[in-house]
């Protein structure tokens, strides 16, 4: 039984990288990536709102399926330094990156849907975008409620002069298999948008 | 002399599930309402679901005021950095909100769960950092 805080294994302490919990440098991007964002709301343009929603959901989705389906079972098989190293630096971009493509994403699907007019109750899909909300509010559930905590406790666990390797372990368990939970909900999500994109 | 348990075996209030239980009852508000914008929308269900949220969400600032000792340095540190970026992301979406004529009673009830939403969340990731920690001495 594991009672009190257990060092990582030695040969991960060396080569420990200086975990950052946000990476600075990036703000500067996100800020002009909102900014535009405002202004395509702002100006209603269409190519604008396609652009974000589009680049915006991709970029949501390929990251979710290939951390969730991909990278997240490779990391579990991985050695606990090897995945802690990989982690102290993926999941602190993750971190910036995932809400600032949900954001655009949301934001601008809103927006254009709207202005197409397919949020009006007798566009004939309208049930197809329903579906489309609960997909989302289902992910925003998991993400918000149990993968980012598991992620930001993690990351400061790492930042400890002797990180608990059993409760790392234990929260990288909940973070692989959120990552992949929502993985398997974005197959959904491109089912519906793809419908929704064809009709 | 045995030592003292780490922060992780300490048992704490049910801080973490009744967040998510709070967030569970925005997101059910958020789509029950985009679901019938840009009609009018029956605002019972959603000022009973933003009433049952803003409960939850009072129980859990209490809880977690009761929690001694508890690392608070680090739960503030956290709490202000998460707060300042949902502050943003509300924003951006209580923007839309007003930009497309979403006025009145409708907008109160958004609104509120919007800020219900921008406390919850640096709530529950400050709490879930913090009770790892070593507590302020």
């Amino acid at each position: 039984m594991v009672s009190v805080a257990q060092p990582i294994p030695g040969a991960f302490a060396p080569s420990r990288p200086t975990v950052k919990i946000v990476p600075v440098k990036l703000l500067p991007v996100v800020g002009v990536v909102l900014v535009g964002l405002v202004t395509a709301i702002a100006t209603n343009s269409h190519w604008a709102l396609d652009f974000y929603h589009i680049a915006g959901g991709g970029l949501w989705t390929g990251i979710d399926l290939f951390v969730g389906l991909v990278l997240g079972p490779i990391l579990g098989s991985m050695s606990i330094p090897a995945r802690l190293e990989l982690s102290s630096r993926m999941m602190p971009k993750l971190l910036l990156i995932m809400p600032t493509l949900v954001t655009m994403t949301l934001g601008s699907g809103f927006q254009l849907a709207r202005t197409l007019g397919n949020l009006s109750a007798t566009y004939p899909n309208h049930d197809w975008l329903v579906a489309s909300y609960v997909v989302v509010g289902v992910m925003a559930v998991i993400a918000l409620g149990l993968l980012e905590p598991a992620n930001l406790a993690v990351l400061f666990e790492l930042r400890k002069p002797n990180p608990n390797a059993a409760r790392i372990g234990r929260l990288m368990k909940v973070f692989i298999y959120t990552a992949g939970i929502t993985g398997l909900m974005q197959i959904a999500t491109l089912v519906i948008m793809t419908k929704l994109a064809s009709s | 002399m045995e030592a003292a348990a780490p922060p992780a075996e300490r048992r704490l209030p049910p801080i973490q599930p009744i967040a998510v239980a709070t967030i569970v009852l925005v997101v059910i508000g958020g789509i029950y309402t985009a679901a019938h914008l840009p009609r009018h929308v029956p605002q019972g269900p959603t000022i009973t679901l933003l009433a049952a949220a803003v409960v939850l969400l009072a129980t859990n600032v209490m809880l977690l005021a009761r929690i001694q000792p508890f690392a608070w340095r680090i739960f503030r540190v956290v709490t202000a950095w998460v707060f300042a970026a949902y502050i943003v992301i509300a924003g951006m979406l209580e923007y839309v909100f007003v930009y497309d004529h979403t006025r009145g009673t409708q907008l109160l009830i958004l609104t509120a769960m919007l800020a219900v939403f921008a406390v919850d969340i640096p709530l529950l990731l400050g709490f879930s950092v913090a009770r790892y920690q070593d507590p302020d001495a």
